[in-house]
């Protein structure tokens, strides 16, 4: 694939396996421009980008903000509680005068599934997703497996397992799409409320013992479970969701040597992963942040047609 | 006045078991056995098939409270271009048609407004809140057909039996949006692979039938109709089959959306495709379709549900449930029930849109017996068209069958012998 005809970013459900390669290797070529001292290339020069986040995020704003910088981009940053929103504007009124501002590049985070779809139909601007309720958050999808395939070398084979509430991850989607894509084996593992009969047609297998499928994982992502903010009746408290699908001490011995420690943050320490294995050597939650960089720098050059790759 | 002679059509009477070429006559206004005496209009008829003026007793018309949705005049138009000669209006306006005097000023309303008749429904409870009943005796009074809180569901189980068995008093049949709250919760579309997939609250079936189980307990128990709105569900159509062979006087409609489109037209976020109940899977169209194949379904309607596109075009989650259809749903049934799937006839599919819903509302209306109200349907069933939104009658264009094309059109409307629409070729 020589060319990227996209304006928008809405989800990896949409994209093409080759798209995704482009994609990651256009990422790879960015993953340089960090490392450097001068950690900037011009090629959004002139541009504007909107970090427009409806829903609070300080990770995902950052790292785009950060990716937009790398790029010579103009940036600004608008909250919910600082938008018109607040005041009953509706989000099409308010992306309308975002372009009416001349804003090239709108990265929306909204509670509602669909949304980044639904500006990205009405605008000429850029749409970047930065996660649409529980529907996807493809530059999440998109780091996961870009620090996948930096530390395994391959994608295609890998066994990964996705672990925690699955039916209200918008991570969890964007990983099984991008993933099934590109060959890899997912298994989503949680409780039967939360990782209901369903899943399988979107090409996975499900499982509902961690201890199970615990040994045969190359990949192991963890979710964050907030039980505080979900409905009670999806399991009755953290307590038992350790003891079943915590990754403890005792489960992480058992994985195999090289499998990684993943989790899109932020993490509840002694939650969905213990304290000392989220620090331990197979963990590279860190390096996901990192990465998430050059990922979303490979995102804003690809939509917003940016010119002259890093060499 | 209101004297037509309509010639050479096929009249098919269902009520009056006819199928032949005839003529039709309407003297002042009602169906007679000779051409009125006196100045008379002619139709000629060749080739279309000349029916009973055709109900929908599913309508949103918004009045009072909600005129930038809907009005009298605009809803009863777009009926009108639908083929209908009486629409039933559902109570959930602002305020509730839970008294004598909303009904009356409706009523009233509708004689100066509207183009086609007008029954109106009352409130089961008022202020559609589940909790008080509204005055059925008052209502019934002020002339509604029957009692509905359409929109809203009654949860409590003892209040709706105490609606029921107070309803039969005033022979007036209860119609309930089925829908369990607690297990809908803030569902937006059907449970299943696409909700998964769009990661969109779910709206499982199973929250249509509890409440369609409840509903037949209850009718069972009461020895009272009632009726069952919008089916949605395959479970809910093997639940009404089985308690209708036993005899239990409840009945179900069908909404033309819920044969024609599926669940995974959402995929792209358009919220002309959402509704309450919502699209469903193929095996539910299949099943509904049996439904009305073996009589189990024998309603069919539009459940009309007009919005401000401004209140639309929002958020997936956040947009209001509903979507038009009166200028649209005879074709589609007709095309898909008729042509495309033969299900059932075209006499059967009339019989749906006429005596059946008479009969559930006790309607004088339905049939061309002589001295019945002049309320003719003619119909081209093999006319096909192709609908564009923007020539729409009603006030709003929130459909989903923008731009389709269907065999099988109503294509001239007649209340009481006056002809109110007909559809240019």
């Amino acid at each position: 694939m020589k060319t990227w005809t996209r304006k928008d970013l809405i989800g990896l459900d949409d994209l093409s396996t080759e798209e995704i390669q482009f994609l990651l290797d256009t990422a790879t070529a960015f993953k340089g421009v960090g490392e450097r001292s001068l950690k900037k290339v011009p090629a959004l020069r002139g541009k504007t980008l909107v970090n427009f986040f409806v829903e609070p995020s300080t990770r995902t704003r950052t790292s785009f903000e950060i990716a937009a910088m790398r790029l010579s981009a103009d940036v600004v940053n608008i909250t919910a509680t600082a938008s018109s929103l607040q005041k009953g504007e509706t989000l099409k009124d308010t992306a309308l005068n975002l372009q009416a501002l001349h804003a090239d590049i709108i990265v929306l985070r909204h509670s509602s599934a669909g949304s980044p779809r639904f500006l990205a139909d009405r605008l000429e601007s850029s749409i970047i997703n930065a996660g649409d309720g529980s529907h996807e958050h493809p530059t999440q999808g998109l780091l996961d497996i870009f620090t996948m395939r930096q530390k395994h070398g391959r994608i295609a084979g890998l066994n990964v397992l996705i672990v925690g509430d699955i039916l209200f991850s918008r991570v969890a989607r964007s990983n099984i799409h991008g993933l099934v894509k590109l060959g890899a084996k997912v298994t989503l593992v949680g409780p039967t409320t939360l990782v209901p009969a369903g899943f399988e047609k979107l090409g996975v297998r499900v499982a509902h013992r961690l201890d199970d499928v615990l040994e045969e994982a190359d990949v192991i992502n963890l979710l964050r479970i907030q039980h505080e903010r979900q409905r009670k009746e999806y399991f009755p408290g953290l307590g038992e969701y350790v003891s079943l699908f915590g990754l403890t001490k005792a489960r992480a011995a058992r994985l195999k040597p090289g499998c990684l420690i993943m989790h899109p943050g932020p993490i509840n320490r002694g939650v969905e992963i213990d304290s000392e294995v989220a620090d331990g050597a197979g963990s590279v939650i860190l390096e996901q942040v990192t990465n998430g960089i050059a990922v979303r720098m490979a995102v804003l050059y690809l939509c917003a047609g940016g010119a002259g790759l890093p060499t | 006045m209101n004297n037509l002679h309509i010639k050479n059509g096929r009249v098919i009477d269902p009520v009056n078991q006819r199928d032949e070429i005839a003529d039709i006559f309407v003297t002042d206004g009602r169906i007679s056995n000779m051409p009125p005496a006196g100045k008379c209009e002619t139709l000629d008829a060749s080739g279309l098939v000349v029916a009973p003026g055709l109900i929908d007793i599913h309508v949103h018309l918004r009045e009072p409270g909600q005129s930038h949705k809907e009005t009298i005049a605009t809803g009863t138009r777009a009926a009108a271009a639908g083929g209908f000669t009486s629409v039933v209006a559902m109570p959930n306006t602002s305020p509730t048609a839970d008294s004598s005097a909303t009904i009356t000023w409706l009523r009233e309303r509708a004689k100066a407004n509207a183009c086609v008749n007008v029954f109106c429904t009352g409130a089961i409870t008022k202020g559609l809140a589940g909790e008080e009943l509204a005055p059925f005796g008052a209502l019934a009074a002020a002339g509604v057909v029957a009692l509905t809180d359409d929109g809203h569901c009654v949860q409590n189980h003892e209040v709706m039996r105490r609606a029921v068995e107070y309803a039969r008093m005033f022979n007036l049949p209860v119609m309930d949006h089925c829908q369990d709250y607690s297990l809908v919760g803030d569902g937006v579309m059907h449970e299943g692979e696409w909700s998964l997939r769009l990661g969109l609250p779910g709206w499982p079936r199973m929250g249509e039938e509890m409440i369609v189980s409840r509903n037949i307990m209850l009718a069972e128990l009461c020895q009272s109709p009632i009726h069952c709105q919008h089916i949605s569900s395959g479970g809910s159509v093997r639940l009404l089959r089985e308690a209708r062979k036993r005899g239990v006087p409840v009945s179900g409609e069908v909404c033309p959306h819920h044969v024609a489109l599926t669940d995974a037209t959402l995929k792209t976020f358009d919220t002309n495709f959402k509704m309450n109940p919502p699209l469903r899977a193929e095996e539910d169209v299949e099943a509904i379709l049996e439904g009305i194949a073996d009589g189990t379904l024998n309603i069919l309607c539009s459940d009309h549900a007009p919005h401000a596109s401004y209140e639309k075009e929002v958020e997936f989650d956040r947009a209001p449930f509903g979507i038009t259809g009166l200028e649209t749903e005879f074709s589609t049934f007709c095309d898909l029930l008729v042509h495309k799937r033969k299900v059932i006839s075209l006499q059967r599919l009339i019989e749906l849109y006429t005596l059946e819903p008479a009969k559930l509302l006790r309607l004088d209306r339905g049939t061309l017996s002589v001295g019945a109200p002049g309320d003719v349907t003619l119909i081209d069933p093999d006319r096909e068209w192709t609908f564009d939104k923007s020539a729409s009658q009603s006030l709003s264009h929130n459909t989903p069958f923008d731009k389709h094309t269907w065999k099988g059109r109503a294509v001239t409307t007649i209340v009481s012998g006056k002809i109110v629409w007909q559809a240019g070729r």
